[in-house]
């Protein structure tokens, strides 16, 4: 039943709380250690950095360096609720305009004014890869210069063609191999080629388990809740080349197998409806969005973090490195990339609808979305719905619009599986 | 069988009782809106004037912003779909229907049945809808119900191009303090709505015939830019008003129907 049915709604038994997956238990441990561990390695006097999420870290990584996530941090912030001070800081005495992603306005302020007793080790060098987009570029100078520290930066330019220009290649790769050169000046430490490769061949593991994990949510019913996946992000932004991940990884893969073999899921009620969700989550509401959801059986089985970490390269092929920190990221492409890839992914994962979150923090994202609604609609034939939102700043979104929208795609999801069944 | 559909919207509270899902027997409109005591108004105005009580009512369906807070109906539905479903009794021939209520301005697509095939809505901005008209007219100095009838007089129509309501604000001031014609700048006014609507209606697709629903529709200056805007006419039954409610009654009908008690 696709509408709100109060006496059903009453009628339904609270379910006891379901215990934490061991994959779960595992990210969070993982997750505990890379504070604590950088934290130590700050008292112990090493260099810590500061990186934008989708960076080659496999150079850091190789190095041996303790690097944190800032985009990371500031989506755990906001679930929590915790972002208001920081945003009134960024917005108050620090000027910045309310426009910039709020994600920088809160690492600003966390920076510049708030880092007492924050999970964020504050960093001695920056790493930037502006393939997810160029406002990281500003935000990171900002902070190289109000910290007073190095910024290093690979710049792989907009996908403004569907593929990676050779040209290009050469530019990220000439800039790759200055950066391992730098790195290592500033840090001091040795450059080692049987550890780098042993990385990249950690990372391709990783990447592998994440996009299987992702895809088996194909399968009807969805063995697992989709969102539940975006927590399980984490690993792949902070610790994409590490052995710990492919453990929590594999685990978690063995986990949905095991839904898969005994026709259960993680989704707490029948499934009704199947959705992609277009862009982050807006973290400061994730439990009302997942609670709206659920009342009318929609579970979110695909998103465009599926391919996020699609890093295809070969072992120790640098340019082939290049070209895939060039061109995977979700945001950083031109409008027929941005398309397609959504649209494949609408038909491979059967979604009855799409929920586009329209983000005001994200211009990257957004800028070519309202076009890329109607298009992905006409090639799919699914129905869609936008909604404003924002990933981290809680004040730039409606509950009860959010709800209107969500109904009203329900309805009409509705409607087109009735007309389907009645021929 | 007597079934009620109440549409507790932002500014507006409207409630139908029908029989069968055929007849309209009585209809209330308040003008206040959810977390007031217009909804209650509006239940208690329509049984009255149905001459029955609440035990007479064989289902209730609420829609509309506050349809969460109605304890008395059995289920809510989107404003979306019972708009389809109101203008589809009304004007059984539309296929695009244009609903501008207090905090959402949306273009629907429906089927030959009056199903919601597809729709679009304003953004968070509150620029396109009746909340826009109602800080506008209050700049001029206009009942909201004027503003129709004014513009209606405009020889030359200002332009009015902030979409954000609080600087289209101080545009209208400024072009009444340059002595511009109230009536012009009420029609620059319904002209800047109709294109933010008008853009919605293009990416849902103007299919024939295009009707309009909700009180907004009984303005006809914006129904005259809008028809301008879309370059196509415009229907509008005199009960648009309680199209969202009559769409509520209609759904709590087929609910009856479909368990076999109707
Ligand atoms: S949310 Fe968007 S704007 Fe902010 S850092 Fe990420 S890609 Fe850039």
């Amino acid at each position: 039943m696709s509408e709100n049915n109060k006496a059903t709604e009453q009628a339904a038994p609270a379910k006891p709380k379901r215990p934490k997956p061991k994959s779960m238990i595992m990210l969070n441990e993982q997750t505990a250690a890379l504070a604590e561990n950088t934290r130590k390695a700050k008292e112990k006097g090493e260099k810590i950095g500061w990186s934008t999420s989708i960076f080659p870290q496999e150079i850091p990584e190789a190095l041996g360096l303790y690097i944190q996530y800032p985009e990371n941090v500031g989506a755990g912030i906001a679930a929590r609720k915790q972002a208001d001070p920081y945003l009134q800081t960024a917005e108050g005495p620090l000027e910045y305009n309310n426009d910039i992603c709020s994600y920088a306005k809160i690492n600003l302020a966390y920076a510049e004014a708030m880092n007492e007793g924050g999970t964020l080790v504050m960093p001695d060098f920056l790493l930037v890869a502006n393939n997810i987009c160029n406002q990281v570029t500003k935000w990171f100078e900002n902070l190289s210069k109000t910290l007073n520290i190095p910024l290093f930066m690979i710049d792989t330019c907009y996908n403004s063609e569907d593929y990676v220009t050779e040209s290009r290649v050469k530019y990220i790769r000439s800039q790759l191999d200055q950066c391992i050169k730098d790195l290592c000046e500033f840090t001091g430490k040795e450059w080692d080629e049987k550890r780098f490769i042993e990385v990249m061949d950690i990372s391709a593991k990783n990447k592998e388990l994440w996009i299987r994990a992702n895809e088996l949510l194909a399968n009807e019913p969805a063995p697992m809740n989709g969102f539940e996946l975006f927590n399980y992000m984490s690993t792949m932004v902070c610790n994409r080349g590490k052995a710990s991940t492919t453990e929590i990884l594999t685990q978690l893969n063995n986990e949905i197998d095991e839904h898969l073999k005994n026709g259960t899921s993680t989704y707490p009620v029948e499934q009704q409806y199947r959705i992609f969700w277009d862009g982050i989550a807006c973290w400061p509401y994730l439990g009302h969005n997942l609670r709206t959801l659920k009342q009318y059986g929609i579970n979110m089985v695909g998103s465009g973090y599926v391919k996020a970490w699609a890093l295809d390269y070969e072992s120790n092929d640098l340019d082939g490195m290049a070209k895939a920190y060039s061109y995977c990221p979700a945001n950083n492409n031109n409008m027929s990339t941005f398309i397609k890839r959504r649209a494949d992914a609408i038909k491979q994962f059967n979604c009855d609808g799409v929920i586009f979150h329209i983000n005001r923090a994200c211009k990257v994202m957004d800028c070519q979305q309202l076009e890329a609604h109607r298009r992905i609609s006409e090639i799919t034939g699914v129905p869609y719905v936008g909604f404003d939102g924002d990933q981290a700043d809680y004040r730039n979104f409606s509950e009860a619009q959010f709800e209107t929208r969500i109904q009203g795609l329900v309805e009409v999801m509705k409607a087109r599986k009735e007309a389907q069944n009645n021929g | 069988m007597y079934t009620l559909g109440i549409d507790i919207g932002s500014t507006s509270s409207d409630a139908v009782v029908m029989r069968d899902g055929r007849d309209i027997i009585a209809a209330s409109v308040v003008s206040l809106g959810a977390g007031t005591i217009g909804p209650q108004l509006a239940y208690e105005k329509v049984l009255k004037e149905a001459k029955i009580t609440a035990e007479d009512i064989g289902g209730a369906v609420a829609t509309g912003y506050g349809r969460k807070t109605c304890d008395y109906a059995a289920k809510d539905l989107s404003e979306l779909t019972c708009h389809a479903k109101g203008i589809h009794f009304l004007i059984p021939t539309a296929r695009t229907v244009i609903d501008i209520g207090g905090q959402d301005a949306k273009v629907l697509q429906i089927g030959a049945q009056g199903q919601l095939m597809n729709f679009a809505m304003n953004d968070k901005c509150a620029a396109g809808t009746g909340r826009f008209l109602e800080v506008m007219a209050k700049v001029l100095n206009v009942k909201i119900e004027d503003m129709g009838s004014l513009s209606m007089k405009a020889k030359e129509p200002v332009s009015i191009s902030n979409t954000c309501t609080v600087f289209a604000e101080s545009e209208v001031i400024s072009q009444l303090s340059s002595k511009k014609d109230i009536a012009d700048i009420a029609a620059g006014i319904h002209r800047s709505v109709a294109k933010r609507v008008a853009g919605m209606a293009m990416r849902v697709g103007k299919q024939p015939d295009v009707a309009m629903s909700g009180g907004v529709a009984l303005n006809a200056g914006i129904v005259k830019a809008l028809e301008e805007e879309l370059n196509t006419s415009i229907l509008v039954h005199p009960y648009c008003q309680l199209a969202g409610a009559i769409g509520a009654a209609m759904a709590a009908w087929e609910d009856i129907r479909e368990e076999g008690k109707g």
